[in-house]
Parts: C-alpha cells; sequence; structure tokens
C-alpha cells in the first residue's frame, strides 16, 4: 500500500494550520485531537446528530463525516472562531440568554449550524417547510425544520427556537 | 476504518483512468455516506479518489430546453437552484425531504445517486446480509422488515432504495451520464441506472467497475403539475417508508423497491382516464407485501392519490 499519511493545510478560524495526518482521519478528528479545538463535539461520529457541525468556506456540514485531506485549502470556522468569552458572538449572546441548553454538549454545533442556517435563510435555501417558490418566513416550524439536524439531548429546543428567533430579530 | 490512500483527482478522465488501475479504488465525493459505511467497515476500499473538486459542478440549460446537473453538484445547491425551482419543483421538493441540512451541503447528486440501502441489516455486519456478504442470506425476511420492499425483491434481498432525490428523478424521466475508463461518455435513464436484487443483489447498478457519473441531464419538464409526497416516522429528517413524486402524467414510488418505482400502470390508467385512487389501485396490483410492510399498501393508494390530486390541481 502507498502512503497512508498526507499533508494537507486547512486555514481554521483565520489561521492556516499545516497537518500531517493519516488519510482516515475526519475532519473533526484534525480539528479535536490534532489542533486541539476542542468545541467541535464529537456525539455519533456517523453524522446523525449534528453536534460536530463547523462552517467550510461559510457552510455548515458534520465535520464527522468528513475527511481532513478532502479539506486542503478550505476556510474552516469552528466555535472557537465565533466568539470568545470576552466578545461573545450574537447567537452565542441570544443562546445564553435563553438559556438555550442544559448540559452544552450540543451546543457548539447548535451556534455553527444557526450561522449557516442564517445564511442559508438568506439565500433563500429552500426547505420542505415552506412550499415552493414562496419566501421563507423564520416561523417556529421553520427553525425546528432547518435545525432538524441538530439533536439536544436534554431537549432544549423551545429555548434554542426563541434564541434563534431573538438573533434573527423575528418576534418570539 | 481500514487504511487506505488517497488522491485528488485533476480531471474526469484522470479519476476514471486511476480508478481502473488501481485495486480496491472507490471514488469519494461529499463522502457522507461513504464514511459511514467505511467508519463501520462495510464499505472497505483501499484508495480513495476524491472527485469532489473536478469541474462536474453546475447546472446549465441544455439546447432541447432541459436541465444538466454536474454530478458533483451539491444537493442543496440543485434544491435551490431557480431554474431547477421554477421549472422541477419536485426535484427541489424531494431534495429538501432527504438527510439534514448539513448533509444535504455536503453530498452530491452523483453520491446522492449511488447512497446504500438502510436496511438494519445491511448495517448490522453481526447478521447475514446477502447485498453486504453475498451467499450469506437475507436477515430482513423474518426480521426488522417493516419497511421492506413491496415491489421487485427476491427471497435474496427485500431492502429498498432510500434516496429521494432519485425518486424525481425517475418521475422526470432523467438521464445519468456516465465517462468509462476508456474515455467513452454514456447516458443511462436514471430507472435503469438501479438493478432489482434478484440472486445477486451485492450488484446493485448498471455500472461498469470505475464508471464515473459526470451529470444528471433532465428533459424538458412534462406538461402539468409538480409534486413530491413523503410518509415517515418523524416530521423531518428521517428516511421515508414511501414517498411518490408526480411529474405530470408521469409518476414514481419511493422506498416500495431497491430502485426508484416508475408507476408505469398507474401512468397507462391515468392516459385512460382513470381517477387517481382507480390508477395506483392498478400499479398496487403487482406488490407483493411480507406482512410487516402490508401498511405500505394503503399507505402508498391514499399518498398517491392525494399527490396526483393535487398535481393535477397544480398543473396549467
Amino acid at each position: 500500500m502507498g502512503d497512508v499519511r498526507l499533508k494537507t493545510t486547512i486555514t481554521v478560524n483565520g489561521e492556516p494550520c499545516a497537518l500531517d495526518v493519516d488519510t482516515r482521519t475526519t475532519l473533526l478528528d484534525a480539528l479535536r485531537e490534532h489542533l486541539k479545538l476542542t468545541g467541535s463535539k464529537k456525539g455519533c461520529d456517523h453524522g446523525q446528530c449534528g453536534a460536530c457541525t463547523v462552517l467550510v468556506n461559510g457552510v455548515r456540514i458534520n465535520s464527522c463525516l468528513s475527511l481532513a485531506v478532502m479539506h486542503d485549502g478550505d476556510a474552516v470556522t469552528t466555535i472557537e472562531g465565533v466568539g470568545t468569552p470576552d466578545n461573545l458572538h450574537p447567537v452565542q449572546k441570544a443562546f445564553l440568554t435563553h438559556d438555550a441548553y442544559q448540559c452544552g454538549y450540543c451546543t457548539p454545533g447548535q451556534i455553527c449550524s444557526t450561522l449557516g442556517m442564517l445564511k442559508e435563510m438568506e439565500a433563500g435555501v429552500p426547505s420542505q417547510e415552506t412550499p415552493a417558490g414562496a419566501r421563507p418566513v423564520l416561523s417556529d416550524d421553520e427553525i425546528r425544520e432547518r435545525m432538524s439536524g441538530n439533536i439536544c439531548r436534554c431537549s432544549a429546543y423551545p429555548q434554542i427556537v426563541a434564541a434563534i428567533k431573538d438573533v434573527a430579530g423575528v418576534a418570539a | 476504518m481500514r487504511p487506505f490512500t488517497y488522491e485528488r483527482a485533476v480531471d474526469a478522465l484522470g479519476a476514471v483512468r486511476s480508478a481502473a488501475a488501481t485495486p480496491g479504488a472507490r471514488f469519494i465525493a461529499g463522502g457522507t455516506n461513504l464514511l459511514d459505511l467505511m467508519k463501520l467497515e462495510i464499505e472497505q476500499p483501499q484508495h480513495l479518489i476524491d472527485v469532489g473538486r473536478l469541474d462536474l459542478a453546475g447546472i446549465a440549460p441544455m439546447p432541447d430546453g432541459g436541465l444538466r446537473i454536474g454530478a458533483s453538484t451539491s444537493n442543496s445547491t440543485v434544491a435551490a437552484d431557480p431554474q431547477v425551482l421554477a421549472r422541477y419543483p419536485v426535484l427541489s421538493q424531494a431534495i429538501v425531504a432527504g438527510g439534514s441540512p448539513q448533509l444535504r451541503n455536503k453530498a452530491t447528486v452523483g453520491g446522492n445517486l449511488l447512497q446504500r440501502t438502510r436496511c438494519a441489516y445491511f448495517y448490522d455486519t453481526t447478521k447475514p446480509c446477502n447485498k453486504r456478504a453475498p451467499g450469506s442470506g437475507c436477515s430482513a425476511l423474518e426480521g426488522l422488515n417493516r419497511n421492506a420492499a413491496i415491489f421487485g425483491a427476491s427471497t435474496a434481498c427485500i431492502a429498498t432504495h432510500t434516496s429521494d432525490m432519485a425518486v424525481a428523478l425517475a418521475a422526470l424521466g432523467a438521464q445519468v451520464e456516465t465517462l468509462a475508463a476508456s474515455g467513452e461518455s454514456r447516458t443511462t435513464p436514471v430507472i435503469d441506472l438501479y438493478r432489482l436484487p434478484g440472486d445477486t443483489p451485492q450488484i446493485e447498478t448498471s455500472l461498469a467497475a470505475g464508471d464515473l457519473i459526470t451529470a444528471v441531464v433532465l428533459p424538458p419538464p412534462p406538461a402539468g403539475g409538480q409534486i413530491y409526497r413523503k410518509a415517515r416516522d418523524r416530521a423531518s429528517y428521517a428516511g421515508g417508508l414511501a414517498s411518490v413524486a408526480v411529474a405530470g402524467g408521469q409518476v414514481a414510488l419511493g422506498m416500495v423497491a431497491l430502485k426508484p418505482w416508475r408507476a408505469h400502470a398507474t401512468e397507462a390508467a391515468l392516459a385512460a382516464g382513470a381517477s387517481p385512487t382507480e390508477a395506483i389501485a392498478r400499479e398496487l396490483e403487482g406488490a407483493s407485501p411480507l406482512g410487516r410492510n402490508d401498511f405500505k399498501l394503503p399507505l402508498v393508494a391514499r399518498l398517491s392519490a392525494a399527490a396526483i390530486q393535487e398535481a393535477n390541481g397544480r398543473g396549467a
């Protein structure tokens, strides 16, 4: 067998990161185990729970279902790049204000997913909640549908919906 | 996951030539299904050829009024495309009925077509499965088979194909464009891409080893309304129990066979003036439920009749 290690460079939260990894390394494991950015969480490791959601070139994906070597040259944003304790992002503030978590394990994924979802709304990406051709409105049902790839075992869903409506400027 | 080597393909011809020359090679684009299966060691490629960044993305009108969708276009991009929304709404509706937004952002058109069944026994490596381990037997025959096929199954395999997108493509009469290692380009109707299980459920498509899907080509949309309807256990992010895609007088059913099931008997009955209820009943005369999936008959009957009715109402 040929070389099962590869060098790859990924820009993470604005910083170019040179990696030399086993080809099997997922983007999630590269972030957590190699770059020590442990904000992104490993829940199911099979794309079912959304705890590993990060933004790649501004688009939300499951980092557990992607290989690090597939992302050479990509720009990845993790929760560490969204805000800091002293300078929280408005979505982070809204999650705090609305108590949109209990254990917090799914929260980094929920927040990254929210950021991607709001961009998708702006871009007019459809969902099954809105009839084809109609402009989607951030109703409770629309948010639940668009956030269905993020599971919260503590079931803080009503507060997550409230936080998202708050940050999007929609009346709760 | 087993070790593998990796290359990023530079062009499509290079990719298919590499696939032909490298034992155990597989293409990867989005990877959302393949990597899941590799973690479970159901898929064990020795070499991955990354075709995700080839120039196979993009959606362009065809001279005949159809639409060509590049194979590495993401599912989300297709669903949001203005040409798709305006002229092929059933395709957009089917895509957003499948997976989660994160998966649709990563998954590609080609990969969606080639995703593998979600039959519980295909995924459970401790149990026999003829599709995963040919000749070992079908655990679903006497097991958890509530979601099994009602059309075209065999005693070797009763699994279903789970793509929503493929059901809409079947109703629209889409063609799949492929490239072989010889450099030859070929088009195949999407319903002929898939094989029924027969005695060889491990052979899932009509593709030759190393063939690469390069595009999906839609003919001009048929006259009439379009709609996709899916029934499932959860409201969102769940595989279907049954689905139906209607495009004018063309009807395809999902999750009832190991391929998207073009409902020819229904179409013929509709063309002869039958009511939607009568027309779907003609199709279901050919169904073979197994007991635990008997519920699919009334489910498909009601889902399809309602969808055909609604599409008729939308037809201009």
